[in-house]
């Protein structure tokens, strides 16, 4: 088998081409915390969720569930002490990229850096990559390919430009569904779902983890939605209360179903749920999930006018 | 060892078996550790050997299968160092649970999350057993794993069959054993009567 002259693992594409930037402008910069997100993402322990495990440690009364969370909580203090991945799933590598309608840097450069780092990450840290041709299967080598990493943009106000890395674990992405449901499903309808979802989920996402809810939209955005919520950090709402009432209701009824961390039993199967919503057409009812494992690893980092790097969760 | 772990200190079982039947009395609940030899094998290994055929010289007999993909260095010698190795989620590769123990002899799949239920006669009939592992918490089992001893499908990398040698790894809990009982199926069908329930007040 063919090795790069780094002895690392065999590349059918190196990093891509052409930067469309000089080397020593801000946008070099964003590929450097491009790679740094990705990897840290991987290793470094959000502290909501680390505290949501623990709580849950605390209050969990099924034998197996505590055992499993001790050993979850246990795997995030040796991923921190050998600084290690937590989990051996390098994933999907999904950004959300906020960028201030007044900031002066060029997306298109932004899109390019972050390519250009999730692929020097790959390479350079190594991380294993996972990203094949749907049909060839074929590797690409670099966790980069056609329309990956994905990526989504919003605009809010300010000049910084934000970036959000989440890379997505395949156990808890597929264990992803979409319904149109239709007006007269009604709330009922959304719950229901939702719920039949987590039962047939079960233990495959890697639970207790987070549930991402899209609701309304078109079929697109509303998976789109479900994908955003993961962002959330947990403890907080919905900032609609109407929807917040409804993240709560569903939360509780959640853990109700015993499903328990890993499926294994216990009180103990989500962590959060966090609904994102946008309006939908009058004919429908849309509903999508998108579950996050316990290892809800995310990664981001504010980038101002002049370069400066802010990193956080 | 942390008194995290310690606390759940258990039986431990080495790989490969001697006696085919040895996995013949374990029953779910149990918790347990493993050491010796464990085979990893992924999607694409086991497409490879049950759907085109293609034979690994290892012999299996009496194995205990971890799926995984891990994450490794090649280093200059042609070896792999261990990176990062977890496991993934088994129910995608139930089907080959019965080739496995009837062509090959493998006796324990190792995972997350469990196989199929139809799974279950196999291992009735195989005396094998599902060894679930805690899913995602890939830094500690790669504590566990002492080295990489040999490697085959390279080119699936890093979908290979791997033989780890390891120690001291899990825990693991007998989720699926041969007397037709599932952990997952039990908590499964409690869940589907609970929603049931739940559901007259949505």
């Amino acid at each position: 088998m063919e090795r790069d002259d780094r002895g690392l693992m065999p590349i059918s594409e190196s990093v891509t081409d052409a930067a469309h930037y000089p080397a020593d402008s801000v946008y070099a910069r964003v590929e450097g915390a491009a790679q740094k997100l990705y990897v840290d993402a991987l290793k470094v322990f959000p502290p909501d969720v680390k505290d949501a495990l623990a709580r849950a440690r605390a209050a969990e009364t099924s034998a197996n569930g505590i055992d499993v969370l001790d050993v979850m909580l246990e795997t995030i203090d040796v991923a921190e002490r050998d600084q290690n991945l937590v989990c051996q799933d390098t994933g999907t590598v999904v950004y959300w990229v906020e960028a201030g309608q007044d900031s002066p840097l060029e997306l298109a450069r932004i899109a390019a850096a972050v390519r250009r780092g999730t692929e020097r990450a790959t390479l350079e840290h190594p991380l294993r990559s996972n990203t094949v041709h749907p049909l060839t299967r074929e590797h690409t080598r670099t966790n980069t390919g056609r329309f990956l990493p994905a990526m989504h943009y919003e605009f809010v106000e300010g000049r910084d430009v934000t970036l959000h890395c989440l890379p997505k674990g395949s156990g808890c992405e597929n264990m992803s569904f979409l319904k149109m449901l239709v007006p007269a499903d009604g709330v009922r309808g959304v719950k229901r779902f939702i719920l039949d979802c987590l039962v047939e989920a079960a233990g495959k996402p890697c639970p207790p983890g987070i549930c991402g809810v899209g609701l309304g939209g078109t079929a697109d955005l509303c998976a789109t939605l479900a994908k955003r919520a993961l962002l959330r950090p947990i403890g907080r709402h919905n900032e609609d209360p109407v929807v917040a009432a409804l993240e709560d209701e569903l939360f509780a009824l959640a853990n109700e179903l015993g499903i328990g961390p890993m499926g294994l039993g216990g009180a103990t199967t989500l962590l959060a749920l966090h609904i994102e919503h946008a309006h939908t057409h009058i004919t429908q009812n849309p509903v999508a999930v998108c579950m996050q494992c316990w290892a809800a690893r995310r990664a981001s980092a504010r980038v101002a006018p002049d370069g400066a790097i802010v990193y956080g969760f | 060892m942390s008194d995290r772990l310690a606390r759940l200190e258990g039986r431990h079982l080495r790989f490969p078996l001697d006696d085919p039947d040895a996995l013949r009395e374990l029953r779910v609940g149990e918790r347990l550790w493993v050491d010796g030899q464990v085979i990893g094998l992924r999607d694409a290994t086991h497409i490879a050997m049950f759907d085109r055929g293609e034979r690994p010289r290892t012999d299996l007999r009496g194995a205990a299968v971890l799926h995984t993909a891990p994450n490794v260095r090649i280093l200059p010698d042609g070896r792999y160092e261990k990176l990062c190795i977890g496991t993934t989620t088994s129910a995608r590769m139930s089907r080959f649970t019965r080739p496995l123990m009837s062509e090959y002899g493998v006796r324990a799949i190792m995972g997350k999350a469990g196989l199929l239920p139809d799974a279950l006669p196999v291992l009735g009939e195989f005396g094998g057993v599902y060894l679930a592992l805690v899913g995602g918490s890939a830094a500690l089992e790669t504590t566990q794993i002492e080295a990489i001893e040999g490697v085959e499908f390279e080119q699936y990398l890093p979908e290979c069959l791997w033989k780890f040698r390891v120690k001291h790894f899990g825990p693991l809990f007998v989720a699926m054993d041969n007397h037709g009982e599932s952990l997952f199926e039990a908590v499964h069908d409690q869940a589907a009567r609970t929603l049931e329930r739940l559901a007259t007040r949505l």
